[in-house]
């Protein structure tokens, strides 16, 4: 009872968000007044590669578009094995792969337009693929060069947030913004099941849903926070938070590029033509360590991952393009020689990747003059010029 | 600017020359619209400027400084008020580890125009958590600048000063003299970040900032009546610290006294001791002294003027530095 009224309340309070609602979120939300229901997984391909028409998300492609996808997944996979790897060797202090979660960041990702803005967190790599962010930036923080150090503006890509959950609310501001400036971008924040239990988020839901910006907020909910698992952090499943805030929240197989790319496209757009936030929930696995410091065996059952190898989102769209007869074995064959390519650029440009002069640490610390910081530098300079050689003591 | 204005009124002006002279400067805060903040400073702004510029927030300090930074990386110039000091803690992360280090961080391919207004410090007889000084937690923070002015011309110039900074400002206001009122020139007469000579003397130099600018004056007119001669120094910048400034005055005057209503302990006192003493060494008579809060919650508001360094405090720390 309380939930129906609750909805009743928020109908009023926002009436323009179900006008353009896909009866699926009708549905989803009539099975909120069933705590028990299973929430529904949309999904568009199986995890045996069987393609499926959900009525609420259609979705046309062309061959040429699957293909591409493929390629972008396989890539994403490439570069970050290859990442873990230079950690492995020394060349990187750290790497948080995304191993499993390729189809949630390239099915969001492609979901952009080019003046759509993401928000990411420090593992989405297969978005800043997407947003065409050169990997080489990505693994400049992990080496220690610099904290980020790309334009964000530049390509619409934030620079990546370590504070979990902080870049929520710069994701809302920045929709904000675009309200103002009645723009038709639309903006979207990456968090993981993790940081839904912080404050900020919690705070992004509400300033996004009374100031009705567009933004689209993804959550990739891949079961672990470090050790935690998610029943550590909610009690209801996350897409059903959104409810509570006033928007729309779907729940979307994340393994699957084609059901995330047609979610994510349908928020940005519900966000876009002014109806405010959505939530997307996409329900995916983590299969590697939460970062290469991580020692997942003493905390979570090989069962359990063993369990979504099955699901894994790259065999899935090959088993697709193969049996559907959309990529001969030549592109395959390409493709694996563009993926030893790359390997090779990431292997040689991370070992390439100069230290910076150390004079870096007073570099950009404010955009205007500061007494402070050139006093600090100049005693800096002085003190390692008195070297013998000069400043390369 | 016409006549006497008080400090809540020259704040005001400012803000509202800034959002004529710059359609990207935007206000947000808890309550600043139809009430016009609980002190009352933005009164008027949303009526003449709309509640589109002028944005009344969700009760979240994290949220409104977390948005804040989100509209600066759209291009636009937010000015945020934080209602109470206290209520500045739950904003902490978005103020030291996202605003303060984002244009660093970015390589300076970002700019973080964010000015934060807080009203802070004691003596209006409050609850917990009104009466707060919290600017050595900012001050020790790189990539923030941090300011508070002692009367209502620099109020009003360098509040229009941080805003027009392309980094991110701590606009610290002392509460408690709202209500002065003083000459608002036409013309800032300093930069953001000097400190000012407002009082000469030649015996000791009393070293403040904020709310307790006057109480060192006051001192000072108490101690020349015994023939006493104090400089005061006004800081106005906590960060950057105008030191040329403070060394030049101490090399004068030998002897240093620091009043801050902040707990003495990690306080601005400490920082301004060590740096006098490296600068000034063989000019001092006295060790540099400090007066301020104790390392106490700020106290229950009947036993407050207790806490705050008051006139004879101060005059205690300049007969101790006197009698070296």
């Amino acid at each position: 009872m309380t939930v129906k009224s609750t909805t009743r309340a928020r109908k009023k309070a926002a009436p323009a968000v179900p006008d353009t609602l896909p009866p699926v979120l009708s549905e989803a939300q009539s099975s909120e007044s069933q705590p028990d229901a299973q929430p529904e997984l949309i999904q568009l391909l199986t995890p045996e590669g069987i393609r499926v028409e959900h009525p609420d998300f259609p979705l046309t492609t062309t061959p040429e578009e699957l293909r591409s996808l493929y390629r972008d997944l396989v890539l994403v996979r490439r570069f970050d094995a290859e990442a873990t790897s230079l950690q492995r060797q020394g060349e990187l202090g750290l790497w948080a792969s995304l191993l499993g979660q390729e189809a949630a960041q390239v099915g969001s990702g492609r979901a952009m337009r080019t003046g759509d803005y993401a928000f990411p967190t420090y593992r989405e790599h297969g978005v800043a693929w997407c947003r065409d962010v050169d990997p080489l930036n990505l693994l400049g923080m992990f080496r220690g060069v610099n904290h980020g150090g790309w334009d964000p503006n530049e390509k619409n890509f934030h620079l990546y947030t370590i504070v979990i959950g902080a870049q929520t609310l710069h994701a809302t501001g920045y929709a904000m913004g675009i309200t103002k400036d009645s723009a038709d971008d639309a903006v979207i924040a990456y968090f993981g099941d993790g940081a839904s239990s912080q404050g900020d988020v919690s705070e992004a839901f509400t300033f996004a849903s009374v100031y009705n910006a567009p933004v689209v907020f993804f959550c990739q909910n891949n079961q672990w926070a470090i050790s935690e698992p998610t029943t550590n952090q909610t009690r209801i499943p996350l897409y059903r938070r959104a409810s509570g805030f006033g928007f729309p929240g779907v729940r979307v197989d994340g393994n699957d590029v084609l059901a995330c790319l047609a979610v994510t496209r349908w928020a940005l757009d519900h966000a876009r033509s002014g109806n405010g936030p959505v939530l997307v929930e996409a329900f995916t696995y983590r299969m590697g360590a939460h970062t290469t410091s991580d020692d997942p065996t003493r905390y979570r059952a090989t069962e359990e991952t063993e369990s979504w190898k099955v699901k894994d989102p790259i065999s899935r769209l090959k088993a697709y393009l193969e049996h559907e007869g959309l990529a001969d074995e030549a592109f395959f064959a390409e493709l694996e020689a563009e993926s030893e390519q790359l390997g090779l650029r990431v292997r040689e440009g991370v070992r390439n990747m100069p230290d910076p002069d150390p004079t870096l640490i007073f570099d950009h610390v404010y955009a205007e003059p500061h007494t402070l910081v050139d006093e600090e530098r100049a005693e800096y300079e002085a003190y390692a010029a008195s070297f013998e050689g000069g400043e390369n003591h | 600017m016409a006549g006497q204005l008080s400090i809540a009124k020259a704040l005001n002006e400012a803000l509202r020359k800034s959002l004529e002279n710059d359609p990207k400067t935007l206000l947000m805060g808890e309550d600043i619209g139809k009430l016009g903040g609980v002190f009352r400073i933005t009164d008027g702004l949303q009526k003449d400027f709309g509640e589109d510029r002028v944005i009344d927030t969700p009760l979240a300090e994290s949220g409104i400084v977390g948005t804040a930074i989100g509209l600066a990386l759209r291009g636009y110039r937010p000015v945020v008020e934080i209602q109470f000091d206290g209520f500045v803690y739950p904003a902490f992360d978005q103020i030291v580890s996202q605003l303060a280090k984002m244009h660093a961080r970015a390589l300076g391919h970002v700019k973080m125009p964010v000015t934060v207004r807080i009203p802070f410090a004691g003596g209006i007889g409050a609850v917990e958590h009104h009466s707060e000084s919290h600017e050595a937690y900012f001050a020790h923070t790189a990539g923030l600048r941090v300011v508070t002015p002692s009367n209502a011309h620099d109020a009003h110039w360098m509040l229009r000063q941080a805003i027009a900074s392309d980094d991110p400002v701590i606009f610290l206001e002392p509460k408690r003299r709202y209500w002065d009122k003083g000459e608002v020139g036409d013309s800032a007469d300093l930069g953001l970040h000097s400190a000012r000579v407002v009082r000469p003397g030649a015996d000791a130099t009393l070293i403040a900032y904020g709310p307790m600018v006057k109480v060192c004056q006051e001192a000072a007119a108490a101690a020349e009546e015994d023939g006493r001669r104090l400089e005061v120094v006004d800081l106005r910048s906590i960060s950057p610290i105008d030191f040329a400034t403070v060394e030049e005055s101490v090399k004068r005057t030998g002897r240093a006294i620091v009043v801050h209503e902040a707990p003495v302990f990690m306080g601005l006192g400490s920082e301004l001791a060590a740096r006098i003493t490296e600068r000034c060494f063989y000019h001092l008579e006295a060790p540099v002294l400090r007066v301020g809060g104790y390392h106490a919650p700020y106290p229950p508001s009947r036993v407050e003027e207790s806490y705050l360094p008051d006139l004879d405090r101060v005059l205690d720390a300049v007969d101790r530095a006197l009698a070296f």
